[in-house]
């Protein structure tokens, strides 16, 4: 199961949720990614091991993806 | 839910190519690269040396010429002592807890902590439990996370750079915001040190009796990764 999650003022939400057999779920997902972008957010794909894919799409065989805010130099 | 003001200048000019787009919003600063760390090392020890030369010179000069002089030449090797103090404390800066991430509901930060603890490994998550900073080895050296900006500790573990910065948005739970700097670091390390302010470079000696203590157990962490 994969999820696309925002960081936000509660911790964490859990947009949506799909799998590979779900394409209802994965347009959810597209949608609500596509919605959060054009609020600003900025997604990230979170693999297993550590490493992360800034992504403007939701990639086919992520199991996560994040969406956080800008960061700025302080 | 407010509209957050992108850095990127809107979704058409968000690259598609890892790079983070935070970039957009600082043009005029060339990319950080190793290279580009040696010289920015190179000059903060000059800037140092040119701080501390006139002082140390005035320190031992004036009593020679006079012994009525001593205590001005103190006060001389006082200054000479107290401005890289004052750097390192500014260094210290970046792992100091910001006041907006105090409070805020505890569920809120179980759950963002949850989170933070999902995207660490094993060996990192010790370190984030007893001290809520993460670390993370990466090419320029190994990093260590805090909710307001990041150390990096360089090759060998003697040199360290700070970096201010932080997610925009005040609402924030702490782990919340060490989870965003800790994903743009991991999704472009180069451009996390581009976008970031370079507070401080210098001796790890020097900045780690300027830290808390929790922060100063991260920071030998991160050396030792670093060795």
């Amino acid at each position: 199961m994969s999820r696309l999650i925002r960081l936000d003022q509660t911790g964490r939400t859990v947009l949506a949720e799909w799998s590979h057999d779900d394409p209802a779920g994965a347009d959810a997902a597209r949608a609500a990614l596509a919605t959060e972008l054009e609020r600003g957010y900025l997604a990230v794909a979170s693999g297993r091991g550590g490493e992360a894919t800034a992504v403007r799409e939701l990639p086919p065989d992520a199991e996560l993806v994040i969406l956080r805010r800008p960061i700025a130099g302080g | 839910m407010t509209e957050i003001a992108s850095p990127a200048g809107g979704e058409a000019s968000l690259p598609l190519t890892g790079e983070l787009p935070e970039l957009a919003a600082v043009p005029w600063r060339p990319r950080v690269d190793e290279q580009a760390l040696r010289r920015a090392d190179r000059l903060w020890t000059l800037s140092t040396v040119a701080h501390e030369v006139p002082f140390l010179l005035t320190a031992a000069a004036l009593p020679l010429l006079n012994a009525i002089m001593i205590p001005v030449g103190v006060v001389a090797l006082a200054f000479a002592w107290v401005i890289p103090e004052l750097y390192a404390a500014r260094g210290a800066g970046v792992l100091r807890e910001p006041a907006t991430a105090r409070g805020g509901a505890a569920a809120a930060e179980d759950r963002a902590l949850g989170l933070l603890a999902d995207l660490v490994g094993h060996d990192a998550r010790g370190l984030l439990t007893s001290t809520g900073l993460v670390l993370e080895p990466g090419r320029l050296g190994v990093w260590l996370v805090g909710p307001a900006g990041a150390l990096l500790v360089r090759p060998g573990g003697r040199r360290v750079e700070c970096y201010c910065v932080r997610a925009t948005g005040d609402e924030l739970p702490r782990s919340d915001r060490v989870a965003h700097l800790l994903l743009a670091l991991r999704a472009d390390e180069r451009g996390f040190a581009t976008v970031a302010n370079l507070t401080f470079s210098g001796a790890r000696w020097r900045l780690r009796r300027r830290l808390r203590p929790a922060a100063r157990t991260g920071l030998a962490a991160a050396a030792a990764a670093a060795r």
